[in-house]
């Protein structure tokens, strides 16, 4: 059991590029936890996905032991967070866990909105913090400017900011002696007292099975007790206790202010709930902490095999994938157009595109994922409520009192010659302006937006008027009344429930009428002229036509053609596979996420 | 089968033409031995390989074979006849452009029976614009000289050109009817990736006609023909009579077995009762090494599936106004074609289905890639 005036718990807040993965990799290897030649390029993103896309999505932690230049030996516990906002609730449960935090910026780039959402958090958590000034080995380094900049957005002193460049190995002696030195230790805890410790993070591991991160507050934890989780008042014998330095090791107890892992006999990672308080199972606390919300799905869409047989593989793949990532939920759907498949719930868009991504390169999947919803709440007029996570279900309007949507806070930073551009969108969003600040030469926005407006393609949108520098981030705010209507699509006179969408009345026309290009661009011609409508209610709101196939053929077709036409003819073969006909139509795939890609331009 | 043919690819040209996708090179006075020396070995080793069967047809095609003299192609198919044998009444075609017309003779002396010229337009500016360096009275003029040799005679005219007017097409098309050709192919204009059109169509500076134009320009072709004697049996083939048709070309459409020496060539042969692909070597330095080498112009010829084999059945076949035989296609695929898609194409008038043999209809004439590979599948 480590002194708790010697365990230092801390989290780093950075912006995705800023280097919060290389520093970590840093803080390993100079406190010995992992030898140069086993350093893999940043050792704390382990999945595929995190390392290609440069982010993290899981919780990671890791405990380094160090000897200070005060001559002792210290624990520092660092917790490893996600940077995006879809996984805004994997930081919150991290930082609740830490005493303190490193706010890493870079020293060129400055203070990203990402930046800020996080560090709000962990100041709402009454974390110390301590700026790092990181990539200060560059040219383009001006830290006295972006020292200014932390004091002026966030509200930080940043004189004694600690200047590192992770790569090349200066400062990472300060940042560690700063951890020490101006980084509190766990502030109670009594080695006497019962069990209370809290489920920071659990994930399957093919090795371990469910692996269940904790924060020891009081008491002690070792192998072979008996534990209680207080929420879902389960009991488990304790299997092992460990650290991660980082690879996993087995300790004999880990007391209060310790952070480690246990095992026990877990079946799934559903069983065990972030946030919930473990004590023993006879004689342990009766009150539990305060817990966590548990995160909530906000962004629904059906996940359909392109093939209906391979139902049954899908279905094998969204439970392996929920086993693992508790936030994912689903449950099974039937399309009259798609078949057997599945409404799935995200914490946003990330995480939607991050499952679909696992699915078809994991899984090997070929899916067609429909429109991207957000939950409605609708009133119905016999008094009661129902949540809406599916278009297509959305009952009839004549039984409707009302329908409230979700709006988001979204904080955007760009540099002001984008300011206009950035406005208009969100104005066009339906988007209500609450702040616009200067920071030298970057304005800081807060807008509410409806999430229904963002959930397409705001963010694709954002990144191109702003040339990729604003940066954006985002909370769910409330529910609002909203004047929602359903739109329909009809191919063929035929109503493709995969393609129904609640817009705002005022913009249906507009939606609608670029959905309708959008599918005259990506539907083929056939053989006979297809009309494309959009209809609210019974009423036409907009119409494309695609006229029928005059000619398709060959000119010139001798002995040398031959295989340059089969091979055509299997290129049409494998575009077929990736159609879905809809009666005597075949909608191609990526109709139903092209088409709702379409706004601006 | 249909027979047996060789198909000799001379891939040279003077000057290449903008829409031209084959495989071409330029040169000019270029040596003419090292491949015609080559070409003559490969067909030796392709009757070492395959076995000797007569020839009923040579097709000299390009690039541009008119380049060669009366000796190389009398050298080519000596070789033809030394490796195979030649059939007593063998069709040989020789391609040919119209400023090579002083030559025409001599390539009859060497043993040409058909010529195929590339008129291509009969209008001067069209001609230009095709990248072509003849000029219309000169190409009436090669009609005229090859008839002059007394042999077979076709011509290629290319339309829906930029700006074409189905009047004005229509009025071209009767004066070249009226030129001593017994067989006309009427290709319309097709943008292949790629070539210098390709790249004009992508600049915005070449805008070919639309659909719906080219589908009149179609309809057009076929009525003046039909009025002058010279109905479709193929798609692009126009021919006055049955005899005039193209014996070589109906062997492709047929499934027939051709082999295919030169460089880029391809071929088909039926051996040890696989139908076999064979492709040569496009780089004529490649090609002339593989064949010095001992072997024939290609690495390995690659078996076709059945699959494989009865979807050509039916790119080809459906392309004949006699249409495909039902059975033998059916009997190759081992299963019957799609019977709500025939029925489907039939009630559409784009596909009749009577005595045993499917056969376009002329508005499915204009969807026959769209048909083909729906029954193909």
């Amino acid at each position: 059991m480590t002194p708790r005036d010697r365990i230092r718990n801390f989290s780093i807040v950075a912006h995705i590029d800023h280097g919060k993965s290389t520093l970590s990799d840093r803080l390993i290897q100079v406190t010995g936890g992992l030898q140069a030649r086993e350093m893999k390029e940043q050792v704390l993103d382990s999945m595929d996905i995190e390392r290609e896309r440069g982010i993290t999505i899981k919780a990671q932690t890791v405990r380094l032991d160090y000897r200070a230049k005060d001559g002792l030996d210290y624990v520092l516990n660092l917790i490893d967070t996600p940077g995006h906002v879809d996984f805004a609730y994997e930081v919150s449960r991290s930082l609740a866990a830490c005493e303190g935090a490193l706010l890493v910026v870079d020293a060129s780039q400055g203070v990203e909105a990402q930046t800020l959402a996080n560090v709000y958090q962990a100041l709402d958590n009454n974390l110390e913090i301590v700026p790092v000034l990181n990539k200060i080995d560059l040219p383009a380094a001006e830290p006295d400017r972006i020292r200014a900049q932390i004091e002026d957005v966030i509200g930080l002193d940043a004189s004694d900011a600690v200047l590192i460049s992770a790569k090349t190995g200066i400062g990472i002696e300060d940042v560690l002696e700063a951890i020490v030195t101006r980084l509190p230790p766990p502030k109670e805890g009594d080695a006497g007292k019962p069990l209370k410790a809290m489920l920071v993070d659990a994930w399957y591991d093919a090795y371990m099975g469910v692996v269940v991160l904790v924060r020891v507050i009081d008491g002690v934890m070792k192998k072979g007790m008996r534990v209680r989780m207080m929420a879902n008042d389960s009991v488990y014998g304790v299997d092992k206790v460990g650290v991660f330095k980082p690879k996993a090791t087995d300790v004999d107890e880990l007391g209060p202010g310790e952070i480690g892992f246990l095992i026990a006999n877990i079946k799934e990672v559903a069983d065990a709930r972030v946030g919930d308080t473990i004590t023993l199972e006879k004689g342990g606390i009766t009150t539990p902490l305060t817990g966590f919300k548990p995160a909530q799905p906000v962004v629904f869409c059906g996940l359909f095999p392109t093939d209906a047989a391979n139902f049954e593989d899908l279905r094998a793949a969204v439970a392996r994938l929920r086993l693992n990532d508790a936030s994912f939920t689903y449950e099974m759907e039937t399309s009259a157009a798609l078949g057997f498949g599945f409404r799935c719930g995200f914490l946003g868009l990330l995480h939607l595109e991050i499952i679909q991504e696992r699915l078809s390169r994991e899984f090997n999947l070929d899916l067609i994922a429909t429109a991207p919803s957000v939950v409605y709440r609708i009133a119905l007029n016999d008094g009661s409520t129902l949540e809406l996570h599916n278009p297509a279900d959305m009952p009839d309007v004549t039984r409707i009192r009302e329908i409230q949507e979700p709006w988001i806070k979204a904080t955007i930073l760009t540099p002001d010659e984008y300011l206009g551009a950035i406005l208009k969108l969100c104005q066009d969003r339906r988007g209500v302006q609450k702040e616009l600040n200067y920071v030298g030469t970057r304005a800081m926005l807060v807008y509410e937006l409806p999430l229904n407006e963002v959930v397409f393609d705001f963010y694709d949108r954002l990144k191109s008027v702003s040339r990729g520098y604003a940066s954006f981030d985002y909370s769910i705010d409330d529910y609002r009344v909203g004047n929602l209507v359903k739109m329909s699509i009809l191919v063929n006179e035929e109503p493709v429930d995969a393609l129904s969408m609640l817009v705002h009345a005022g913009r249906a026309e507009s939606r609608g009428r670029a959905m309708c290009e959008k599918l005259k661009e990506l539907i083929p011609q056939h053989l006979f002229k297809i009309p494309i409508q959009a209809a609210i209610g019974g009423r036409v709101i907009a119409r494309e036509t695609i006229s029928a196939m005059r000619k398709d053929v060959t000119a010139k077709c001798y002995g040398g053609d031959i295989s340059r036409k089969r091979k055509l003819l299997d290129k049409q073969k494998e575009g077929k596979k990736k159609m879905r006909q809809f009666g005597k139509v075949d909608i191609p795939q990526e109709a139903f996420i092209a088409a709702l890609k379409m706004d601006g331009d | 089968m249909t027979g047996f043919g060789v198909y000799v690819h001379w891939p040279y040209c003077t000057k290449l033409c903008p829409y031209c996708d084959f495989n071409i090179y330029r040169a000019r006075d270029l040596d003419r031995a090292p491949l015609r020396r080559a070409i003559v070995a490969d067909i030796h080793n392709h009757a070492a390989r395959y076995g000797r069967r007569p020839a009923d047809t040579i097709f000299l095609g390009g690039g541009t074979p008119s380049l060669l003299s009366g000796a190389d192609i009398a050298a080519l198919i000596g070789a033809v006849d030394d490796a195979f044998g030649l059939a007593p009444d063998a069709e040989i075609t020789l391609e040919a452009n119209p400023e090579d017309a002083p030559r025409f003779a001599d390539h009859a002396a060497g043993g040409v029976n058909r010529f195929s010229i590339g008129v291509q337009a009969l209008e001067d500016v069209a001609l230009r614009a095709l990248g072509r360096a003849h000029d219309a009275a000169s190409a009436v003029a090669a009609v005229e000289a090859a008839a002059a040799t007394g042999k077979r005679v076709s011509l290629d005219l290319i339309y829906a050109r930029e700006g074409q007017g189905v009047e004005a097409w229509a009025a071209e098309l009767e004066a070249a009817l009226a030129l001593p050709a017994e067989h006309l192919s009427l290709y319309q204009l097709t943008i292949e990736a790629g070539t210098a059109f390709d790249r004009a169509v992508r600049r915005g500076r070449l805008a070919p006609p639309d659909d719906d134009r080219a589908a009149a320009l179609y309809e057009i072709t076929q009525a003046v023909c039909d009025a002058a004697g010279a109905p479709a049996y193929e798609i692009s083939n126009h021919a006055r009579g049955p005899a005039a048709r193209s014996r070589h070309n109906v062997l492709y459409w047929t499934g027939g077995d051709w082999i295919g020496v030169g460089p880029g060539a391809h071929g088909r042969i039926t051996h040890g009762g696989v139908r076999l692909a064979t492709k040569a070597h496009d780089r004529p330095e490649n090609y002339t090494a593989a064949v010095s080498a001992g072997g024939v112009g290609y690495g390995d010829a690659t078996p076709l599936s059945r699959d494989e084999h009865g979807e050509e059945t039916v790119l080809m076949g459906l392309r004949l106004s006699d249409g495909l035989a039902r059975g033998p296609a059916e009997a190759l695929r081992g299963r019957p074609f799609d019977a709500d898609a025939v029925a489907a194409f039939g009630e559409a008038g784009l596909l009749e289905d009577a005595a045993g043999v499917l056969r376009l209809t002329p508005p499915g004439r204009l969807l026959a890639d769209h048909i083909a590979a729906t029954l193909a599948q």
